[in-house]
């Protein structure tokens, strides 16, 4: 699928707009409660937990695990040639922080559940679109 | 156990219009066409109804009619209306309705289901058809899966039926006997959208459309109304088709209330919805004789089958295979008027008119001796149930 430039229908809230910038510097970003501690995805105006506001976005090591997925093959969005893999991925911070994302630089048939994966991005417009790729891939 | 207000509240009439794959009828004709064989069916005029019920009515973007046209159309004196997609799903009309009759606010509800996704056109791109997705984009919660093609239900349910899978060794062979099961059923329902007999390998030999879910597993857009009418039990002996009664409904949503962020990839809201429907009855799971259990997509059928317990969490495959548990003959006979795969995408108001149907003994498939029903409809996070009986609760 990359290469193919897909539609990237990204529609940021003020809450999330970071999470679609995070990667210009190359690092993804998920919203944490600067009291608890806890992370917090979707990202909101409060930690869900203790209700602090003290909530803003930090770096993570992009890794993770591929929870479940699916081969797409039809063309749900035009520009989205299939197949491609959608997939949940559950960072290694903390496995309640799931991210939906596609599945790259893989072949469609070798991603499977438990998979390693580590994060890159796709600019789309003013947007770094978080996708992943298994773990420790060559980058060319 | 103590008066379960919803036992206040009978189902005295229900009705469906035309149905068919597309009709090219605007959706407030095919309302006006069930409502009144509805009210018909309760032995009811249109003066009587004081109340009106729908999802998801204004702003719900796969709506075909909105409780307020219904109310102009008929000119109705309503002393309550209610409607909204925040539901427990779509059986949330339904939930309201009988709301409505227990507090008193309404004597006779008029609850209806409207689609017209046949002749709607195919799906727009991002719509995410059957969450309620946005168009080019979400702000919302879909935000994070439109931007990755991810715009259907399917793409999502199909995560969830892989990990289901991937867990408990559930089978495609397995996930097809609803596909089969429910074409099997429609062929004697005369408004089915499909009755070309199905066989197990031509379910496994249809196209992919989102990996493990295939043609066959999802459901098929129609146009057609539903409506019911919900009246107090007092009504009940004059009802003319016999009164359905409410025994127990679940509308509990204990998770979180999202498609992708659900503690559990195989399980969905059900599970919890299910279980406060049975926290509210002195019946069993063993007491149901047939089931009418969501089949937008194969995969939400066996997450209610679990949900429901009629087997054991990761058992519902091996509970299915081979269609001998929920034929006709079977120990829970499911989806008999062919569910939403094979009869038509009516929102869980196919199923809820066929539990209906057999409670009164009137089914093309009647179940011998039906007296308690599982109606369970929706997916992800929103779903509902209820549990029905052959006269009041």
């Amino acid at each position: 699928m990359r290469g193919d430039n897909p539609p990237r229908f990204v529609l940021a809230s003020s809450e999330s707009e970071f999470y679609w910038r995070s990667g210009a510097d190359g690092r993804l970003r998920i919203q944490r409660c600067g009291e608890c501690s806890r992370w917090v995805h979707p990202p909101g105006p409060a930690c869900p937990f203790c209700h602090s506001r003290r909530v803003g976005p930090e770096p993570v090591a992009g890794t993770g695990t591929v929870a479940t997925y699916t081969i797409n093959r039809k063309e749900w969005i035009p520009g989205f040639t299939p197949p491609y893999v959608f997939a949940f991925v559950e960072l290694d911070e903390d496995p309640t922080v799931r991210i939906g994302t596609n599945i790259v630089d893989c072949e469609i048939d070798k991603v499977e559940i438990g998979m390693r994966v580590e994060v890159l991005f796709e600019e789309s417009g003013e947007w770094h679109v978080p996708l992943f790729r298994p773990a420790g891939t060559e980058t060319s | 156990m103590s008066e379960r207000m919803e036992r206040r509240a009978v189902i005295s009439g229900a009705a469906q219009s035309e149905v068919g794959r597309r009709l090219y009828r605007t959706g407030i004709d095919l309302t006006v066409e069930a409502a009144l064989r509805a009210v018909e069916d309760a032995g009811l005029t249109t003066a009587d109804i004081d109340g009106v019920s729908t999802y998801p009515g204004f702003g719900g973007s796969f709506g075909g009619a909105m409780g307020a046209e219904l109310h102009e159309a008929l000119r109705l004196s309503l002393n309550w209306r209610s409607a909204g997609v925040e539901t427990a799903g779509p059986l949330g009309a339904v939930h309201n309705a009988i709301l409505g009759v227990a507090t008193g606010l309404a004597r006779h509800v008029l609850v209806f289901r409207t689609v017209v996704e046949g002749s709607g056109g195919p799906l727009r791109p991002g719509s995410g058809g059957g969450g309620g997705g946005g168009m080019a984009g979400s702000a919302g919660p879909f935000q994070f899966m439109i931007p990755y093609g991810a715009a259907s239900a399917a793409c999502w349910v199909a995560c969830y039926a892989r990990r289901h899978m991937h867990d408990y060794g559930t089978t495609r062979t397995q996930l097809g006997a609803i596909a089969v099961n429910g074409r099997a059923n429609a062929v004697a329902n005369p408004k089915a959208i499909y009755t070309d007999p199905m066989t197990i390998d031509d379910y496994l030999a249809v196209r992919m459309v989102s990996d493990p879910l295939c043609l066959y597993d999802c459901d098929v857009p129609c146009d057609g109304s539903t409506a019911v009418v919900v009246s107090h039990r007092d009504y009940a002996p004059d009802a003319p088709a016999g009164a359905v009664g409410v025994n127990a409904m679940g509308t509990a949503i204990r998770g979180r209330p999202s498609w992708d962020q659900f503690d559990d990839l195989t399980s969905m809201m059900m599970r919890h919805t299910a279980a406060s429907m049975w926290e509210r009855t002195e019946l069993t799971v063993d007491d149901v004789d047939t089931a009418q259990l969501y089949d937008g997509f194969s995969w939400l059928t066996l997450a209610w089958i679990e949900a429901m317990g009629f087997c054991g969490k990761g058992e519902s495959g091996a509970f299915v295979e081979g269609g001998v548990n929920i034929g006709p003959d079977g120990s829970v006979p499911l989806n008999t008027s062919g569910g939403q795969l094979s009869a038509g995408r009516l929102h869980g108001f196919g199923h809820l008119h066929e539990a209906v149907m057999q409670l009164r003994g009137a089914a093309n498939i009647q179940v011998p001796g039906c007296e308690v029903v599982a109606v369970g409809a929706g997916g992800g996070p929103e779903t509902g149930c209820l549990l029905l009986t052959k006269g009041p609760s």
